[in-house]
Formats: C-alpha cells, sequence, structure tokens
C-alpha cells in the first residue's frame, strides 16, 4: 500500500478532505506538518488547497519557505509524485516546481463552482485510471486561479503537452460557464517536464462521493493508489 | 547603519490588471473620468541594516527577487532612504 503525505500548513482547509479521499482510494495518507523536515518515506506527497499563510503577500509565497518544501523538492527531484490542489498549485508555482503564476480572477470574484475540464495527460501518476479527453465536472473555489506564465512558457507547456486540465464549455444546454478566472490557454492544471509533478484548480476530493453531487475527481486518487515508482520513468528535462 | 527601504511592487505592464480595471471604473463613476491606465500594486517598507546604502540596496533587492515580488507576473521598484 502506498504512503501519501498530505503536508498541513497552517491556513491548510481541505486537507482531512485529501486525507478522507485517498484512504477511500485504498493508500495510506498521513497528514504531515509544514515545520516537519521530512516526509517520512511517503511515496506520494499531495500539496492540499487552503488559504496557506492567508495568502498574504501572494497565494502560496511563504508557504514556499516551510522547512517541509525542501524535503518536497527533494522528492519531485528524485521523480516522486507531487500533486498541489488549488492553494498547492498556488505553493509548487512560488516553489518555481512549476512554471507560470495564479493570479487574482479576471473577474475579481472569488469563484465557488463547478466546472467542466478535459483531461489532457491521462500518462501523469494522478491522471492514469482517466481516458486521454474525458470530461469531468470538479468543484473550483478560489480567488486566485488565473494562470499566467510568460508567452513562451504558455508555448512550450503546448508543445510540451503539459496541460493536465483544460476548461471546457460544458456540454450544450448547461447554463455552466467555461473558464471561471480568465486563466490562459483556458489552463485549469499542468504538470512539470517529466509528469511527476501535477498542478491544478479544481478539487479533486470534493467531487470523491456520491453524497456530495460528483465522483468525479475519484480518479485522481484511484490513479495514484495505483502508481508504481518502478512503472513510473520521468522523461529527461530541465523542468 | 539602519536605511529604510521602500519597494514598490507593479503588476507587469501588459498582464490583464482586474484590480486597476475595476478601481478606474469606480473612478469614472464618481466623477473622474479622466482617470484612465490605474493599476494597483503593494507597497513594502523596510529597515535594512547594511554597512552602505549600496549594499542595503543590493540587499533589498535580493529580497525582492526571492520574495516580495513574482518575477513571473511582476516588477518592483527600490528606494533607498539616506539614513
Amino acid at each position: 500500500m502506498l504512503d501519501v503525505a498530505v503536508v498541513r500548513f497552517p491556513g491548510s482547509n481541505c486537507d482531512i478532505d485529501t486525507v478522507l479521499a485517498v484512504e477511500a482510494a485504498g493508500a495510506r495518507p498521513e497528514l504531515v506538518w509544514h515545520r516537519e523536515t521530512d516526509l517520512r518515506g511517503a511515496d506520494v506527497v499531495i500539496l492540499p488547497g487552503g488559504f496557506s499563510y492567508g495568502d498574504y503577500l501572494r497565494a502560496g509565497a511563504i508557504a514556499r519557505f516551510s522547512p517541509v518544501m525542501q524535503a518536497v523538492q527533494r522528492h519531485a527531484a528524485e521523480g516522486g509524485p507531487v500533486l498541489g490542489i488549488c492553494n498547492g498549485f498556488q505553493i509548487l508555482c512560488e516553489a518555481h516546481l512549476l512554471p507560470g503564476a495564479l493570479l487574482r480572477n479576471a473577474g475579481l470574484a472569488f469563484v465557488a463552482k463547478p466546472v467542466d475540464v478535459v483531461v489532457e495527460r491521462s500518462d501523469t501518476p494522478f491522471t492514469s485510471t482517466y481516458a486521454p479527453g474525458e470530461r469531468l465536472r470538479l468543484p473550483v473555489a478560489h480567488g486566485d486561479g488565473r494562470f499566467a506564465a510568460a508567452d513562451d512558457t504558455l508555448r512550450l507547456l503546448e508543445a510540451e503537452g503539459r496541460v493536465v486540465l483544460r476548461y471546457v464549455a460544458a456540454t450544450e444546454g448547461s447554463p455552466l460557464q467555461p473558464n471561471p478566472n480568465g486563466s490562459a490557454n483556458h489552463i485549469a492544471g499542468i504538470c512539470n517536464a517529466a509528469g511527476n509533478v501535477v498542478g491544478i484548480m479544481p478539487h479533486p476530493e470534493r467531487a470523491a462521493e456520491p453524497l456530495v453531487g460528483s465522483t468525479d475527481g475519484r480518479g485522481f486518487f484511484a490513479s495514484l493508489a495505483a502508481w508504481q515508482p518502478e512503472s513510473f520513468i520521468p522523461k529527461a528535462s530541465s523542468r | 547603519m539602519s536605511y529604510r527601504v521602500h519597494v514598490r511592487v507593479m503588476p507587469r505592464s501588459g498582464l490583464l490588471d482586474p484590480q486597476g480595471q475595476a478601481v478606474e471604473h469606480a473612478l469614472g463613476e464618481l466623477g473622474f473620468p479622466e482617470a484612465a491606465g490605474v493599476r494597483v500594486g503593494r507597497a513594502i517598507e523596510l529597515e535594512v541594516a547594511a554597512p552602505s546604502r549600496a549594499e542595503a540596496e543590493a540587499r533589498a533587492r535580493l529580497m525582492c527577487d526571492k520574495l516580495l515580488a513574482n518575477p513571473v507576473t511582476e516588477d518592483y521598484l527600490l528606494e533607498v532612504e539616506e539614513p
């Protein structure tokens, strides 16, 4: 059974939902406090959603310097899977484990609603149980979700197929609007060049139980629970 | 010596600044249609202990590069006061 470290920062608020989703998928979650300096041998790391350090300065900017992040950097460099959800995505960008940045939503309002996304990469440790092109309906809940990057970075992300999730127009007749935050190229989630570090704005842990209306997010946790270290060969690259 | 440093962090020009747009719109509504090009950034002040003004500025610049500004989306201006 895989060990999954769910890092808890001051201000994390999706940590318990994440732990429950990991557990339900058949992996062994463990909460790791951000002051800790190692990940206790975890196979997989998740940085959950929330508002670490109250989003002071910029979302994720201060959490990036938490002691545990050095261990996360090492884990990622060794090819270990790292998933950042919402605030976790923001932290991964601030830590330069993923390129770009997440800025204030174009409409300024905090957006909390279900959105439709398409899975464009199903060969990451977190999306392997989805079919390429599969559509999911997942909740978003963020004030700073507008992905932005330099033009050449965006071109690189597209050329290397590193967009993991993209907002799409809902199926015909649905009132849901695509792109809730004005992100570049409708990007909802990306991965690093090796494919082991993934950041997404939607919350799969909030769509993992029939009771809450959707189980579309379960695949992220089923994928990581099925992940086999020896089967994953990171693609060589700088970042 | 302790130098007071003023840092001004602004969203990079060319990037959408929805806060600036909202403020510009509000100014127009308030009877200031002449206000244009509004951008909203952040001001940070700090004391830097350093042997010289140049050294204080160099250290403050490093602080900006590492934490106070995001090099992907923001530009910053530094001003160092004489003690």
